[in-house]
């Protein structure tokens, strides 16, 4: 868990520029904040403080703040250090792309069914196992979430086509 | 006081019951493996397995999900010792003498040293609580909403005092999650804001959905850069090298009780067990004779950490309990976890929920004990869980933070917000912004905000409420200090010609 930059060579995004698009994108959150309050009002009712008070000031807190921070990340000189390596951005992207699809698929074919291809294509794809040790682990792990949290704890997750076909969507 | 002790008792009665008893193995078991993954941490994992107490009773949920919370501590220790992986920010001072021992051959006292010093760290804590918690709840009874404010004011500002993050990016994350829980529904007003006409913002944000994103997708995908790859020696304890240690752990004491103090110190104020582990090592290391040794594999620096964040991690319970401010994330879920249940944290839960209390103070001790003897008897088991690829490990955690967002609100929208907050989070943590008074912020923001406009509303609008009379005026100023130690810190240094060697400390 290293939290400073990486200076382990490679090229990719500096740091200094990632860190400048954090502060602008936390700035316009607290621009869209203020908006927002001063859209149901900022100031002082019959029954007190009004409904944006409290998120306006904070809005506010959060404009000064991401000015400050961006203005130390120009004002300090460029050490050239990446924020991360093409590699490394790469790897990142091979869990957050299936993640999400994973999540749109959900509502349609059922949280098993979606887990069963999350788990069996990380498996192959990125473990490099061979399918005949992938697809036990890819169904024996929904199967066993199924019988926990359906069965023991009593917490229904969505289900799809698959689990009705088989007359378990009512559990 | 007396009736404390009744009281507690009582709350042992309860939870010695076989069931309670069961829970709390369940309970340990998870938390180490929580502890133990990457991934899941102490504040997700139970957030995570929350949704699986709404059938209990609210003793009995509290029980396992603070059992996951001591697991998940003990859990830490394990990885940096064997693997010189942290398996929590908590434990990364742990790895600094604990590996080294590893490799020394010497994984088995190390171990044992870790575990034991988690265990006086954690009583100690525990001791701590039984007897100041229901002082300060009783006190806290009197408090009006400026009162009430003036303790929300001093939490948040210890946090941009005390981290190790740049204030202004503390503050950038702080004020985030305080604008995050403003979304939806104003508590008071009844008016809708915030929510720009879309239907799904109405119910505001989650700050489960928040921790599970932040803390399991996110440091998901920090694993997944760095290409980790675990190497660890390999564990074995024995009875013989347990005594052996144990022998040897009482010459310690003085460093103990320090630890325990340190923790306890920043366990209360919202700092947390990862900088009160630091703080620790770095006293030790410091006021030690074989101070030079640290960082070679000496016992002493595995003591002190571990002893300090167990203290802190079980002492950020206390202010939960008796005021209703978590003192850190993982208490933030416990909390989320009492309102779901129909429990309000803070003074009157003393008065109204003494079985409840009670019942988790009790467990607290016998969570403990537990804990200590599970994982000195099942090292080999956890570790062996560590050997497991992690292109298996990551998609089943995926999985397990997915169903743990869906189940919050059974809302698959949900899910795709976990996704949104862990991505922000692994930007936030890499321009190293802290996510913890961010979570701490979305949950106490509507609290917070409700008793500063009751507050203006009783002294029509003026400001000077905040210093009508001593106790809240000494508390807003306390947390003035907090706000602005770095600048007081700088500017002593300054007067003095030194620089702030204290720093060396991290």
């Amino acid at each position: 868990m290293s939290d400073t930059a990486h200076e382990t060579g490679g090229a990719g995004p500096s740091h200094r520029g990632v860190e400048a698009g954090v502060a602008v994108v936390v700035g316009a959150f607290g621009i869209i904040t203020v908006l927002g309050s001063l859209k149901v009002g900022i100031g002082w009712a019959d029954d007190g403080p009004m409904a944006g008070f409290f998120p306006f000031y904070i809005g506010l807190a959060i404009i000064i703040a991401s000015v400050v921070n961006l203005y130390n990340v120009l004002a300090a000189p460029n050490d050239g250090s990446v924020f991360a390596t093409w590699e490394q951005i790469y790897k990142v992207l091979t869990v957050v792309v299936p993640t999400a699809v994973y999540v749109t698929i959900i509502p349609f074919v059922g949280i098993y069914v979606a887990s069963a291809l999350l788990i069996g294509l990380f498996m192959l794809w990125l473990g490099k196992y061979k399918p005949q040790a992938a697809i036990p682990v890819a169904i024996g792990v929904p199967i066993f979430f199924f019988i926990t949290f359906e069965r023991w704890f009593l917490v229904p997750l969505p289900k799809g086509p698959l689990e009705q076909m088989l007359g378990l969507a009512v559990g | 006081m007396f009736e404390d002790i009744g009281n507690l008792m009582h709350g042992f009665a309860v939870v010695v019951q076989p069931h309670n008893l069961l829970l709390m193995v369940v309970g340990i078991v998870l938390g180490v493996i929580v502890g133990v993954l990457p991934g899941l941490g102490g504040a997700n994992g139970v957030a995570i397995l929350l949704p699986l107490t709404f059938s209990m009773s609210p003793t009995s949920a509290i029980i396992m999900l603070s059992c996951i919370y001591w697991g998940a501590l003990f859990g830490g220790a394990i990885t940096s010792i064997l693997f010189n992986i942290p398996g929590e920010p908590w434990s990364v001072a742990t790895t600094f003498d604990g590996y080294p021992m590893a490799q020394q051959g010497k994984a088995g006292e190390a171990l044992t040293a870790a575990f034991t010093s988690s265990f006086v760290g954690a009583l100690f804590a525990v001791i701590m609580i039984t007897l100041v918690a229901p002082l300060v709840a009783s006190f806290a009874l009197r408090f009006g909403p400026a009162e009430i404010f003036s303790v929300y004011f001093l939490a948040f500002c210890s946090f941009v005092g005390l981290s190790k993050e740049p204030p202004f990016k503390t503050i950038a994350a702080m004020m985030i999650g305080f604008a995050l829980g403003a979304v939806g529904l104003d508590q008071m007003t009844g008016q809708l804001r915030l929510t720009f006409g879309s239907e799904t913002l109405i119910g505001g944000f989650d700050f489960l959905i928040a921790v599970i994103g932040l803390f399991g997708i996110g440091e998901i995908l920090l694993t997944m850069e760095e290409g980790l790859s675990f190497r660890g020696k390999s564990a074995k304890i024995d009875l013989k090298v347990v005594l052996k240690t144990w022998k040897e752990l009482p010459k310690y004491w003085m460093l103990s009780l320090r630890s325990c103090l340190i923790g306890c110190w920043m366990g209360i104020s919202p700092a947390g067990a990862t900088p009160a582990s630091f703080m620790s090592y770095g006293i030790a290391k410091r006021i030690s004779k074989r101070g030079k040794n640290f960082g070679k594999g000496e016992i002493e620096g595995v003591v002190a950490p571990e002893t300090a964040a167990h203290a802190a991690g079980t002492a950020a319970l206390l202010p939960m309990l008796a005021l209703g401010v978590p003192g850190s994330p993982t208490a933030a879920v416990l909390l989320g976890g009492l309102l779901i249940w129909g429990l309000q944290p803070g003074p009157l839960l003393f008065v109204e929920q003494t079985d409840f209390v009670w019942g988790l103070i009790a467990s607290m001790y016998m969570g403990n004990i537990v804990g200590l003897i599970v994982v000195l008897t099942c090292v080999p088991l956890f570790a062996a869980i560590l050997r497991i690829p992690f292109s298996v490990i990551a998609p089943i955690i995926l999985v397990l933070c997915a169903i743990g967002a869906y189940t919050v609100h059974n809302n698959t929208f949900d899910v795709v917000m976990m996704l949104v907050f862990g991505v922000v989070g692994y930007f936030m943590k890499k321009a190293n912004y802290p996510l913890a008074p961010l979570v701490l912020a979305i949950v106490l923001g509507d609290k917070a905000e409700v008793s500063l406009r009751q507050a203006l509303l009783g002294s029509q609008g003026n400001l000077g409420v905040f210093f009508s009379n001593g106790l809240v005026g000494s508390v807003m100023t306390l947390g003035l200090i907090a706000l602005f130690w770095p600048i007081i810190q700088n500017g002593w240094a300054r007067i003095r010609g030194s620089s702030p060697e204290a720093r060396a400390a991290e």
